[in-house]
Parts: C-alpha cells; structure tokens; sequence
C-alpha cells in the first residue's frame, strides 16, 4: 500500500474513508499504539468499580485499584479467551472471577486462585508465570483526572502527545475553584454510519454549519429574538441554536489552530461569559480561588472546543466531552458525557447542560443534520464518481510558526490537512 | 359529586407493590384513551402544530436518561422541552432545509396498557405503553417504553398536558442514528 500516494497536501483520495484494510491499519498503528482516552477518575470512585471500553478493536476494562491509582487490563481471561466482564460498568469487588472456570484476578489483574491448581502443576501455566495474569495495558496515565491507555511500550508520554491541546482539560478544570470535574454518570452513545475522520474533520469545519444546521439556527434565533422584543433578555441557550446560523463572514473569522498529532482548536464564537448574577458569583469564586489576574486568565481564554486527534472533541467551556471508538470503515461510536465543575453554583451547572440536552443528546437538533451528512459522505465516497476528497480551501495561505499551523480564515480547510499530515505520519510508522 | 371525584373512591383494582392501578370508570378511561390515541395519530399524521397544541402553555415533553430520575429540569434528558422549544423543534423540522428530514421518513405509534394512577380535583395522572416504528429511508427501528401523563382540564373542560414523561426502554443503549421527533 503507497499511503504517499493517498495523501497528497491538499486532497485525500477516498479509500482512506471507505477501505477495510486501510481501516485495520489505522486501528493497528494509530489506536492500538498511541494514548486513548479510557474515561476519567470521577467514573471509578471506589475500589473494584470499573468500565468497559474498547482501543481499538482491543477490549478493555478501566477499574479502581485497592490502593486508589487506575489500572487498564484487556478484558481477556488468560485461560481459555472469555471476557472477564459483561457490563459496560459496575463493581467487581477485590476481585475479577471469569464466569467459564471461576479463575481469579486481583484488580491489578494477577492471578489470585484457580480452582483445582495442581492439575497445572509442571505446566506453562504452573501459579508464578506471568502468563496467568491478565495482561495489561502497557501504559496508563491521567492527565487532571482524564485516564488514558497505550498498549505499547514506546512512543511519547502522555504530556508529550497532549502538547498545547492539554488546554482542553485546562481549560475545563481551571473554571472549578477546586481545579477538578467530576463525571455527570451518564453516556449517551450514538452510532455514526461514517468513517470516524468526518466527525473529526467536521468539528473544526466552520463552514459548515450556517449550511448543515440552518433550519434549526433559524428556527431558534427567531424565538429567541421573540423573547428578546417581549422580555428583554432570552436565556442562553437559545443562543446555543441560533448561533449556528450565523452568516459565512463570522465563521470565516473565528480562528483554527493546529497543533502537532493532528490536534486543534476552534476559537470561541458563542460568547458564553454573560454577567448574569450566576456567571458572577462563579467568577467571583475563582477569584478567591485564584486570584484577580490568573482568575481573569482562565476565564478569558479564546476557546470553543479543542481536538485530540483522533478521536477526542473537548467543548472545554460548556463541560461536554466526544469520544469515539471506531467500529469499522463505515460504522463509528460514539460516546458522550458531561462533567460537573466541582464547587461552583448549581446553575452554572444547569446552563451548561442545556447544550448537552440540546445539541449532544441523542435527540439533537444539530447532530441529526451532521449525522445525515457524514452518511451521504460515506456513500458518495463509495461510488465511482471520483477519487479525491478536495482540501484546497485557503491552501497555501496558512501560517505556520514553529510546527503550529494558524489559520488566516476560519474556514481554512487547514484542519483537515494538518489531520492528514499526522495520520500520514502514524500509518508510516514501522 | 362530579366524575373524578367519584373516580378516586374506587379502589385500587390490583394488589400492592405492582404499580398503582385505580378503576376510574368507563366513561374517563374512555376520554382518556381517546386523548392517548388522538396524541399518537396527530405525531403520525405530522401535525406538529396541532400536536404542540396538546399541551398546556405551562406543559413539558420529558425523556429521561433513565427511570431513578424525577426532575425535568437539571436532568441529563434525551427530550426536555417546553412549548418555545417545541416551537423551535417544529421550526426545525419544517424548513426546507432540514437536510435529515429529506429521506422518506414515517412513524407508527400503538398505545395500550392505559392504567390510571390517580385523578385528584381536575389533574389526572395515567400511564401507559407505546411502542412506536420509524421508516427511514429503508430502516425499521423500533422505540418501545412508557407514557406517564399528567393531564389537566382547559377553561372548555378539556383536556391537557402538564407534563409528558417519556421511559424508553431502550433509552441507555446505543442509538442508531438519533431522534428528530418526538417519540
């Protein structure tokens, strides 16, 4: 396979999306190597709890240790294959136990009994090799209570892969006095009937949405504008919608920047620091908390949601978090959770949710218009009716400063290509 | 003595800890079976207008994520919406340019399992099941679960709702592609 010959600076050609075994190569040098979200601290608090989740095609299980660090083990019995959880979360106790033939495991994933153990004595698998435990996850890290897996030895720390694109987490943690978030435990997961680099392609597309989710921007602004000329003020949710409809020339001026890894921001367009009394008795706790200067740091922070390439979208500001566990060429998961700023009021809280219920609910007035795209995108890709994805806009007009690429134009189609230059860079790894 | 008043001296009509189930009479189950059944055609038939009009001006339409959760407001939800933001939906839905609505899209709604809870002065709390199909493009999908009513009467003695709670069953597993309408 010529990956060179797939990925020129300004068009993909198709089969990156629609072929099966491009797709295995992907989950193979990219998944199944670099860091991947696993989930976050707050979703095991005690010992024994876990969650089930997959890296790749790997499954995996993220449990709670006995002495409170967070371990990552394949969900995988070594004994005859059986997978040692069914659930997608819960409690294990002080142990795992394969539901086939009772073999044990501490949380930590060594072997702890086997039933009837002499009759491996003299064997491979006699009690003290290694190869009775559930095997591991190579390395496990957190970065502010953000848990993530690599399944191999080699390659960047975790800070190292994150580079300036930690600011999602930062970002989102800073806004609590306390510096921490704690997981709202509730995910709604979504099938996407698409190659998983739509969703990530398109959550840094800026052009798009005045023309994918017009109806429901128009629909809300003229509410919203209702409320304006009856009451005065409209809560700020409605504006989560009508903001969608804003016109080629805003979007055209909110800012990309891409990181290294394929990482990157969209700037900030919602406006979403109001001086409501709510936004101002928070502001006034992170003030406490921080002082005046690094208070106003942190709220002042040009910010609409951050990228972790490949599969993470962080809207830092508002606490919502995407991930996505590719299934197949055509067919994604995706999974999304809320996160609770610890101390701050209730209503800051419930604003924010909103934007979950609203536009990242699994009855989304906005994403049921992305979704039919990247569906349409996936067929359209299929047929025969040409063979490169165009990425030409602004090409060429980009500014580069030491390996960051900073767009001139917010539609600058710079995402995309700067995506494609670290995928290239993945599936050439040997 | 009016009909709901005499409705709430029935007695429960099943045995304690399987779900409250009051006997209303004929005449009130009917009228409410009747409000059930006009609810569901009016979303098949996609009179959304008319649908929204169902609701009280104070009414809300709920999915919860899950059965433990009691409050519409502050609730992770898959639906919590008032009447402005049915108006949005239905504004959504209507354009032109609601780009998922272009494939041939139909549902098909069965009510049944009507049972009351209570009925105390004009509010009216019943409960039913649904299960409803949606065609898209060529795809069945199939959302099953339960109705929870509160139901009020207007100033022409009719009915309306205050609050729709909406339990899919399915509500917890993946959705294959989302929601657009309500269920």
């Amino acid at each position: 396979m010529d990956l060179n010959s797939l990925v020129e600076p300004d068009r993909i050609h198709k089969s990156a999306y629609t072929d099966a075994h491009i797709f295995d190569v992907e989950m193979e040098k990219i998944w199944e190597r670099t860091w991947v979200y696993c989930g976050h601290e707050s979703q095991v608090p005690k010992p024994g709890d876990y969650c089930a989740l997959t890296i790749g095609r790997q499954p995996m299980i993220m449990v709670r240790q006995e002495g409170g660090a967070v371990q990552v083990l394949y969900n995988r019995c070594p004994h005859r294959g059986v997978q040692l959880v069914g659930n997608l979360k819960g409690n294990t106790g002080h142990a795992f136990v394969c539901s086939y033939h009772a073999w044990s495991f501490h949380l930590d994933g060594k072997v702890r009994a086997i039933p009837l153990a002499k009759g491996y004595e003299n064997t491979r698998m006699a009690p003290g090799n290694p190869d009775c435990d559930v095997k591991r996850a190579a390395r496990v890290d957190s970065y502010r209570g953000f848990v993530f897996a690599s399944l191999v030895d080699e390659g960047p720390s975790l800070t190292e892969f994150l580079g300036e694109a930690c600011i999602a987490f930062d970002d989102m943690c800073d806004r609590s006095p306390m510096g921490e978030v704690e997981i709202v435990p509730v995910c709604h997961r979504v099938i996407q009937h698409s190659n998983w680099k739509f969703f990530m392609e398109n959550q840094l597309d800026a052009l798009h949405p005045s023309v994918t989710h017009q109806s429901t921007g128009i629909a809300a602004a003229r509410v919203e504008k209702r409320l304006i000329d009856e009451q005065g003020f409209a809560p700020l949710y409605y504006h989560y919608l009508s903001a969608f409809a804003s016109g080629f020339e805003q979007w055209d001026a909110v800012q990309t920047i891409n990181f290294p890894h394929g990482h990157g921001i969209l700037k900030a367009y919602m406006g979403l620091r109001p001086q409501d009394p709510d936004t101002l008795e928070h502001e006034n706790l992170l003030k406490q908390a921080y002082g005046e200067q690094r208070a106003e740091h942190y709220l002042s922070r040009n910010l609409h949601h951050t990228l972790i390439y490949p599969y993470l979208s962080v809207q830092s500001p508002l606490q919502q978090l995407r991930c996505l566990r590719p299934i197949s060429a055509d067919k994604t998961l995706s999974e999304i959770w809320h996160f609770r700023l610890k101390g701050v009021p209730e209503a800051i809280y419930r604003r924010s949710l909103w934007y979950y219920n609203l536009v990242n609910s699994p009855a989304t007035m906005i994403n049921a218009d992305d979704l039919e795209n990247w569906t349409k995108a996936q067929w359209g890709l299929a047929s025969n009716g040409g063979d490169w994805v165009s990425f030409h806009r602004n090409y060429g007009d980009d500014r580069e400063e030491g390996g960051i690429i900073y767009s001139n134009h917010g539609t600058s189609e710079a995402v995309m290509r700067n995506q494609f230059r670290a995928w290239l860079t993945y599936m050439q790894a040997e | 003595m009016n009909t709901h008043d005499a409705a709430n001296k029935k007695a429960a009509i099943r045995p304690a800890g399987f779900g409250v189930a009051i006997d209303v009479g004929a005449e009130l189950q009917r009228e409410v079976e009747q409000f059930l059944y006009l609810q569901a055609e009016l979303l098949d038939g996609k009179h959304w207008q008319s649908w929204i009009d169902l609701f009280d001006d104070r009414g809300v339409y709920w999915m919860p994520v899950s059965p433990e959760q009691t409050e519409w407001e502050g609730s992770p939800s898959i639906f919590a919406e008032d009447k402005l933001m049915m108006e949005i939906r239905r504004g959504r839905v209507s354009h032109p340019n609601a780009w998922s609505q272009a494939p041939m899209w139909e549902t098909n709604h069965l009510i049944s399992h009507v049972v009351f809870e209570s009925v105390e002065g004009t509010t009216i709390q019943v409960r039913s099941r649904f299960h409803m199909m949606e065609l898209r493009r060529d795809t069945v999908r199939h959302f099953g679960g339960s109705y929870r009513h509160t139901l009020v009467r207007d100033a022409t003695d009719g009915l309306r709702i205050t609050l729709q709670r909406v339990d899919l069953f399915n509500g917890q597993a993946a959705f294959d592609y989302v929601l657009q309408i309500w269920v």
